[in-house]
């Protein structure tokens, strides 16, 4: 079936598939606002919210019903078009990082061979670089159309953090690609796969310590959530917020946390790799399923060490963060890189 | 200076030693001692169905107290209202009528006795200076209100229910019903 030259059932097949992803995503997203609560309760001696549902398991589900329910407000000193699009491109930007992370391998359905991944480009993880960036914007336009002075500091400084963080993370993950020699998630994750293959951890510890760490400051996590930081700047970029405009920029600061844990997990974690297992014994089907299981626990460990470190570290000073990030992560960056390079060009003699 | 206590530590300003500048080993130390914490037993009572108890000289809501016949033992005499540091009671006084025997103890009764819960410190002062054990604090407090005047308790809401006739709500003013 061919019509105007397009696999039809494959755009179908796709538009499951992210349907499928993206709401995976948020449901998750959604329970980790919950687990956040729990692990700060339980690393806090209490036992955080148990009143809705069993366990306390309906209390995202009642934050997000509240967060709709509340009273819509734009200030009337605010660039309204801008207001609106700030969470807005906060969330997709957040959201769109999950098409290129290769969730498992492909399930056989109806004798078609389904990727579980929605785009396997070959410039996968500067996709994500690019798409993260964007993330910025999300935060600066919501601060500066707020027209609120607390709010755009908050916002210069998240978007001047995510900025110089990310040059650092870019250059802990050039040594890794030197590793691998490709862009693509999908084909470094296979790499790591292959049987007799090392997961990048053990050739990177450093270049993932870095990455690890920009990633919390890119995900303006404690302790870098200066743009949050309450006693300086009352509650942030998102302070004229209210309602579900809110719950956005809430909500994609965890679907960032999912994300980058995803590719963390992906770049130094072997991706869907089940360790000490060969999955080609395996069914495909089996194989895939496990796989995608594998992800998630991969996901779910990086989120709570997440959370763990959010409840032990205190926040840093404005300029220990920047002292931090182009006096001592980028240099040791380059020098990961320049030690990395220089062991494979020993190793091809 | 003298120090207070003994306890006093002097804080160290040397610079910080490598294994200090690159903060790592302690924010691993850190997050190991943040780590245990998930194992240590909570303190939480959950409190609407657990309660916390009170101890044995909790002062709480006053009640007036009646006698092993049901009758009520306050005469009015005023020394509660003039122990109260804070003011808070006012009563006034009435004579017993023939045939009220089974009502009152003695020859007087407070007609009317208001004790002001928002002025009332629970010092427990009328409690001693009462000469006929008519007045005591109990093992409650004053529930929330929506108005100043709802803080104001008559003689309805203090005087304590008849031991004999209603037991449980007996036990309930008193606050012994708490779990």
């Amino acid at each position: 079936m061919t019509l105007l030259a397009l696999d039809w059932i494959l755009m179908l097949e796709k538009l499951i598939l992210i349907a499928i992803i993206v709401f995976a995503s948020l449901g998750i997203a959604l329970y980790t606002t919950f687990s956040e609560r729990k692990v700060a309760a339980v690393l806090q001696d209490r036992p955080g919210p148990n009143r809705a549902g069993p366990m306390g398991l309906l209390q995202p589900l009642a934050d997000g019903l509240k967060l709709i329910m509340k009273e819509e407000i734009i200030p009337n000193s605010a660039n309204k078009a801008l207001f609106i699009l700030g969470p807005a491109m906060a969330m997709t930007a957040a959201l769109m990082t999950c098409a290129v992370i290769p969730w498992s391998s492909s399930v056989e359905l109806f004798g078609r061979k389904i990727d579980l991944q929605i785009a396997d480009i070959n410039i996968g993880i500067l996709y994500v670089f690019g798409v993260v960036s964007m993330g910025v914007y999300g935060i600066m336009i919501g601060g500066w159309a707020s027209n609120n002075k607390f709010s755009l500091m908050a916002a210069l400084r998240g978007a001047s953090q995510a900025i110089s963080y990310e040059l650092a993370m870019g250059l802990s993950l050039i040594a890794v690609l030197m590793i691998s020699g490709s862009l693509s998630l999908k084909t470094i994750v296979d790499q790591q796969m292959a049987p007799g293959a090392w997961w990048n951890i053990v050739y990177q510890p450093l270049g993932f310590l870095l990455f690890f760490i920009c990633a919390m400051a890119e995900c303006n996590r404690t302790p870098f959530d200066l743009p949050e930081a309450e006693n300086e700047l009352n509650m942030g970029y998102h302070q004229e917020y209210s309602s579900m405009k809110l719950g956005f920029y809430l909500f994609a600061e965890y679907v960032n946390m999912i994300m980058s844990s995803a590719v963390m997990a992906s770049l130094y974690f072997g991706g869907y790799d089940i360790p000490f297992l060969d999955e080609s014994t395996l069914a495909p089907n089996i194989a895939a399923i496990l796989g995608v299981l594998s992800l998630l626990t991969k996901i779910v460990i990086f989120l709570f060490v997440f959370m763990w470190i959010r409840w032990t570290i205190p926040r840093f000073r404005y300029d220990q963060l920047m002292n931090l990030g182009w006096k001592k992560l980028i240099p040791l960056a380059l020098v990961n890189m320049l030690v990395t390079g220089a062991v494979i060009l020993w190793q091809q003699g | 200076m003298q120090a207070l206590t003994n306890r006093g530590k002097e804080v160290s300003r040397e610079p910080m030693s490598f294994m200090e500048r690159i903060y790592l080993p302690n924010i691993f130390k850190g997050m190991a001692i943040t780590f245990s914490h998930i194992f240590k037993k909570q303190p939480t009572i959950q409190y609407p169905e657990q309660k916390r108890e009170f101890s044995p000289v909790f002062r709480g809501l006053h009640v007036l107290n009646r006698d092993e016949e049901g009758r009520e033992r306050c005469t009015a005499c005023g020394l509660c209202a003039v122990a109260c540091p804070a003011e808070a009671i006012t009563m006034e006084a009435a004579e017993r009528m023939p045939g009220e025997e089974n009502k009152y103890r003695e020859e007087k009764y407070a007609a009317k006795y208001e004790i002001n819960m928002l002025r009332c410190i629970f010092c427990g002062l009328c409690e001693e200076a009462c000469p006929k054990d008519a007045i005591y604090l109990s093992e409650t407090f004053a529930p929330a209100n929506f108005t100043r005047k709802g803080f104001i308790y008559g003689k309805e809401d203090l005087l304590i229910p008849d031991k004999n006739k209603a037991p449980e709500e007996y036990a309930a003013a008193k606050g012994a019903a708490r779990v």
